[in-house]
This record gives C-alpha cells, structure tokens and sequence, in this order.
C-alpha cells in the first residue's frame, strides 16, 4: 500500500496544471530533439541544461521538464533511425537494422507507428518496474558503506568500459582521462588545491556540464564538418500514416519479452540503454531463426530493439535514483542535471525528498501516454523536423552550446574548455576511444574519491577492508567479471554493423 | 596502428605528468590514511598502464580526413576559439552572425545560405535568449554604437 500511497503523492504533484505543462513541452521539446539528425538523448539533453537552470526552476518542475525531454528524445530518435539510417545515439542503431530496410520498402508509416508502440511498451512497463524495484534497492541501498560503494562505482567503470566500448584499454584510458579532470580544484578534505598548474580558473574544478557539451554537442559539428553533413538527406518516403493493427498483434509477445530483457539490461549499473536494446534484439533473432528475415525489414525488428531500448532507459533510472551511479550516457546526462539542481540520488532521496522522487515517476507515466499520442497521429509533423537542413541546425546547436555554458559562469574560459572537449572528444571517437566514460569519470570521481578516503579512514589504512562485506565482495566480482567477460564473448556476440545503402 | 601509437605514447606522457603533479599536491596537516594524493596517484597508474596497452596492442588505423579537411577542422576551432573570446567585449549579435555562418558555410560550401544562416540564427537565439529565457545577454556593445 505504500507504493500506491506515494504514487498518489507523485500525482497530486504531477497532475498540477504547470507540471503538466511542463511534461508536455518536454516531450514535444524531446521528440523534436531526438529526430534532428546529429543530436541524441545525451547531446540534446546535454545543452537544454545550462538553459534550464537559467530558467529558475524548482528541482522537481526542472526534473520533470528535463526527463520528459529525455524520454521524449528517446521516442524521436526512432525517426531518424528509420527515415534516415542516422541513429541519434548508440541504442537506436539496433533500430536502424530493420526500420530502414522497411522504410525503403515503402512502409516508412508502419515502421514508425509499430516502433512508436514499442517504445511505449518498453517505457511503460520499465516505468511500472521502476515503481516496484527503486524502493526495494532504495532499502537494500542504506546497507552500503564507504567500501561499497567504492566497489560499486568500479563496477559502473568496468561494465560501461567492457559492454560499450571494443577495446578495454582505450574504456579504461577513457574512464582514467575522466577519473583525473575530477580531481583537479580544490580537494575537499584538505581545502587545498590540487592539479590546477596554479591556473585559478581551475580552483573550482571542470564543471561537468563543459565537458558533456564539449564531448557530445561540439564533437558533432566537428563530425559535420568532416562530412560536410552529406549523409543527412531523407531519401525515403512517407505517405499517409495508419495504425497497423496486424504488425503490432503480431509484436505483442516479442514487445513484452524485449521490454524485460531490456528493463534488466537497464537495471545493471554502467550497462544501461545499448546493452539492452542489443540483447532485445539478439535474443528475438535467435528465437525467430533463419527464417524470421531479422535484418529485412521485418516488423518484430524494429518492435524488438525498441522496447528493448526503452525499457532499458527507464531501468537504468534505477541505479541512478537509488545509487547514484547512471546506467548510460543519457542517465549519466540525467545525473549531471540532479548533480546541478543540488539533489543528491541515493536511499535518502527517497526518504527526504519523496515528492521529488515521485512526482518525477509520475510525470513519467504521464509523459508515456503524452508522447503516445503525439507520436502516432502526430509523427507527420515530426516528420518535418528531419527537413532542417545541417547547415543551419549544425549552427544553431553551436551557438546555443555556447551562450548556454556561457551562462553558467560568465567566463570566457569554461568556453575555451568546452571546445578543448569538442576537440578531445572528436579524436577519441576516430580512435574508437568512448566518449561516455569520460563523463561518467568527471561525474562519479568525486564521489569515488570520497568513498575510497572514508573507507580508509574507518579501517585505518587496511585495504583488505574494500573486500570484508559479501556486499562489496559481489561487487568487485562482478565488476571484474563485467570487464574481462566481453573480451572473450567478443567473438560470439558480434554486433551487427550498420546498413549501408 | 600510427595513430593508436601516438595516442597511447601521448597519454602515456600525460599520464606520467599528472603522477608527478598529484605527487606535488601539498598536505596539510590534517590528514586520512589516504590523503589528496593517493586516489590522483592510483588513477595515474592505471590511465598509464592502459595507455602502454595501447601503444602494444594498437587497433588497426582509422580513416582519417584529408589535408584539406584538416584545415577546415582547424579553422572551425580557430573559429570558436575567437567567439570565445569575442562573446563578451563584442556582444552577442554580431560574433554570433560571423561564427554561425562561417560554420554553415564550412558544412555546405553556399555563401548565400552562409550568410543568412549566420544572420538568422544570431537574430532569432538573441530574441529567445533574451526575453524567452531571460538571460542578460548584450546584444551590441555600448562603445560600437559611439
């Protein structure tokens, strides 16, 4: 009865006609921001936050408006899989495996009702296990201790390194690079600074939210500007959009299974959003056989990785509410917005601040049945957005990066260093070095610093004490696990590449 | 192989100049087994072994752009080094016009469509910004206006 009592907290702060307001701009906001080729969940979600806190809003209308933005991005980015072949980030490639084919085939409107759908379901029923699950984590949560969770934020490194990246050094290089920019400024305990080369501009640190737009928004342009956005032109269709009731009867089992797969690839701390909607659509490969034509453009497909991905956004919520560890680029991006509105995730916030925590879960289901609606009757006018060309958004997306960071702090060197992220960030994505450890280092270094020092303090410099609880020993077998197992699954789960025309 | 070479030997280099730096961190007093030292010394360790790694076992090389596509990378950065720096003493519209539209013109090479880019975008984010957002941005220094 609890969980209905605080969902009924949750709604009478969601049903507020200004939140629900909000959740509707975002996911209008959203949708728009997932379908504009060349930005994703994460870079979209990543320059609209120096804006919102510009804005001045309260913690829970600024979470509200951001996650239903986030949930919204996730929802477009399926337009651009489909109609362009661009996935908007890692996920929504697995998308792209069989909506493009079946968009070439002249059924553009099918593939993107049918993965509308999917997308609901996935995000329904991981929103529902959401529900169920935080609380019970939340409660397993207070029984972490410093040891712990040092052991747990090296397992969000290593499983994040392992699943995403193909080569566990430049993960680890990544995670490391990440991991050092966090300990520049001044330390914390001692009040000293610490690695700043005696540049007071670095007294306060690396602001994550100059790295995330550097990495994420201004890489981009670069990458545009590399291929003068050429790959960009919609080259498919879209006639009169209608309901098809047989391919999405036909789904409801695989919507289902995908929407677990996902939800529990989710769930797992560092794998999160690509994990899943890679094992959603693996698994219904393999269970529809040879003969399924995965990779044709067949419905189950494109139903597949889209629950799949969308169940496993909303179970990467988990960990990131209840531990503060985020299980993806995008709840790494969601973190860096909790992080800046001084709301601290973990087991306490859901005791402290309940109606943060709740409204935010009911602004989401919310948010599921708005972007259902907006996005199957709707999708036409989505549709339009892929028409902006890249000359102008590329642009655009610059300018907004820069005058949004800008306002942050009002200094001329936070932009300086943006762009030295931009610049990282696009040889690192040449070299095929991930770009996602890097912010999960500059977001959790702190943190993990923390952790490490007080587990030591109440040892007393043992270092056996990291190992002393199953707790922390499950943890660091698993994350040992998580790091070495791919390199040798990498044989057998081979990812598919990409279609090419 | 090249580039992953130079890659791994660089962030080698790197990784050893932070040890030596977090290894210069100064003290107080007041101090846990640990330190400000320790955790920055250990993330040394590790960013160099694995940067070693990389340049052993490098991946094969990436396609990287030609000569000509470097320059305009270069440019860009140039470009937004610049708007970095002129963003406060030149107000917002006119760097703004000027680093828009070189952009738009480096993605597609159309002067005409530069140019319009560069003065839309300007006008418009300067109007959203402004009194959507109501960020207290300067639209034209004082001391241009005479």
């Amino acid at each position: 009865m609890d969980i209905l009592a605080n969902l009924a907290l949750g709604f009478s702060i969601a049903l507020s006609p200004y939140t629900l307001m909000l959740a509707v701009i975002g996911c209008f906001l959203g949708t728009i921001i997932g379908a504009l080729p060349g930005l994703g969940p994460s870079n979209g979600v990543a320059i609209l936050i120096p804006l919102t806190f510009a804005l001045g809003l309260d913690a829970t209308s600024a979470l509200v408006l951001m996650t239903a933005v986030y949930y919204g991005a996730m929802y477009g980015g399926r337009i651009s899989s489909i109609l362009l072949n661009i996935p908007g980030d890692e996920p929504a490639l697995m998308t792209t495996l069989d909506g493009y084919p079946m968009a070439k085939a002249g059924r553009a409107g099918d593939a993107l009702v049918l993965s509308g759908v999917a997308s609901f379901v996935g995000a329904f029923l991981a929103t529902l296990g959401l529900i169920f699950l935080a609380p019970l984590l939340a409660r397993v949560a207070f029984l972490f201790g410093p040891a712990e969770y040092f052991a747990l934020y090296l397992l969000a490194f290593c499983t994040l390194g392992g699943m995403a990246s193909n080569n566990q050094a430049k993960a680890a290089i990544a995670s490391c690079i990440g991991l050092a920019i966090a300990m520049i400024g001044v330390d914390e305990s001692s009040g000293l600074p610490r690695l700043t080369g005696g540049n007071l501009h670095l007294y306060d640190g690396v602001d994550f939210l100059v790295a995330i737009v550097g990495l994420f928004a201004i890489t981009e342009v670069f990458f545009f500007i590399e291929s003068h956005g050429k790959h960009s032109s919609l080259g498919v269709k879209l006639d009169k959009v209608s309901i098809p009731w047989k391919d999405i009867i036909v789904c409801r089992w695989v919507m289902l299974r995908c929407s677990v797969v996902g939800f529990i690839a989710g769930v797992l701390p560092g794998a999160g959003a690509s994990l899943g909607s890679f094992m959603a659509y693996m698994s219904e490969k393999s269970i529809a056989g040879e003969k399924g034509g995965f990779g044709t453009g067949v419905a189950k497909g494109i139903a597949a990785p889209e629950a799949g991905n969308n169940a496993a956004a909303g179970g990467a919520l988990v960990p990131m509410l209840t531990l503060g560890v985020p299980g993806s680029g995008t709840t790494a991006v969601l973190l860096a917005l909790l992080m800046t509105l001084n709301i601290t995730p973990g087991p306490t916030l859901f005791t402290e601040n309940p109606e943060v925590v709740w409204g935010l879960i009911a602004s989401l289901l919310i948010a599921n049945f708005v972007l259902l609606v907006m996005n199957v009757p709707m999708v036409k006018i989505f549709v339009r957005v892929l028409q902006v060309p890249p000359w102008v958004l590329m642009p655009g997306v610059t300018m907004i990066s820069f005058v949004g960071i800008y306002s942050l702090s009002g200094s001329y060197f936070d932009l300086l260093l943006m762009v030295g992220f931009g610049v990282l960030g696009y040889i690192m994505r040449k070299l095929d070095i991930p770009t996602v450890p890097v912010i999960l280092g500059i977001l959790l270094g702190g943190h993990m610093e923390t952790a490490l020092r007080r587990a030591m303090l109440l040892s007393d410099g043992d270092w056996t004490y990291l190992f002393s609880s199953p707790i922390s020993i499950g943890l660091w077998v698993a994350a040992v696990a998580g790091f070495v197992a791919p390199m040798f699954l990498r044989n057998i789960l081979k990812k598919p590449q990409r279609v090419t025309d | 192989m090249q580039s992953d070479r130079i890659f791994g030997l660089v962030a080698t280099v790197l990784a050893l100049a932070y040890i030596v730096s977090a290894n210069q961190t100064q003290i107080s007093f007041l101090t846990d087994p640990v330190g400000p030292k320790g955790f920055p010394i250990l993330i040394g360790i590790i960013w160099a072994i694995s940067a070693m790694f990389m340049v052993l076992r490098p991946d094969p090389q990436p396609e990287w752009p030609g000569l000509r596509t470097f320059g305009a990378l270069a440019f860009a950065v140039l470009i937004l080094i610049g708007y970095a720096y002129a963003l406060k003493p030149l107000g917002f519209l006119l760097p703004t016009a000027v680093a828009a539209g070189v952009l738009s013109y480096q993605i597609s090479p159309n002067p005409k469509h530069a140019a319009l880019t560069g003065i839309g975008l300007s006008g418009v984010l300067f109007l959203i910004f402004k009194y959507a957002l109501g960020l207290g941005l300067v639209a034209v220094p004082k001391w241009l206006l005479g």
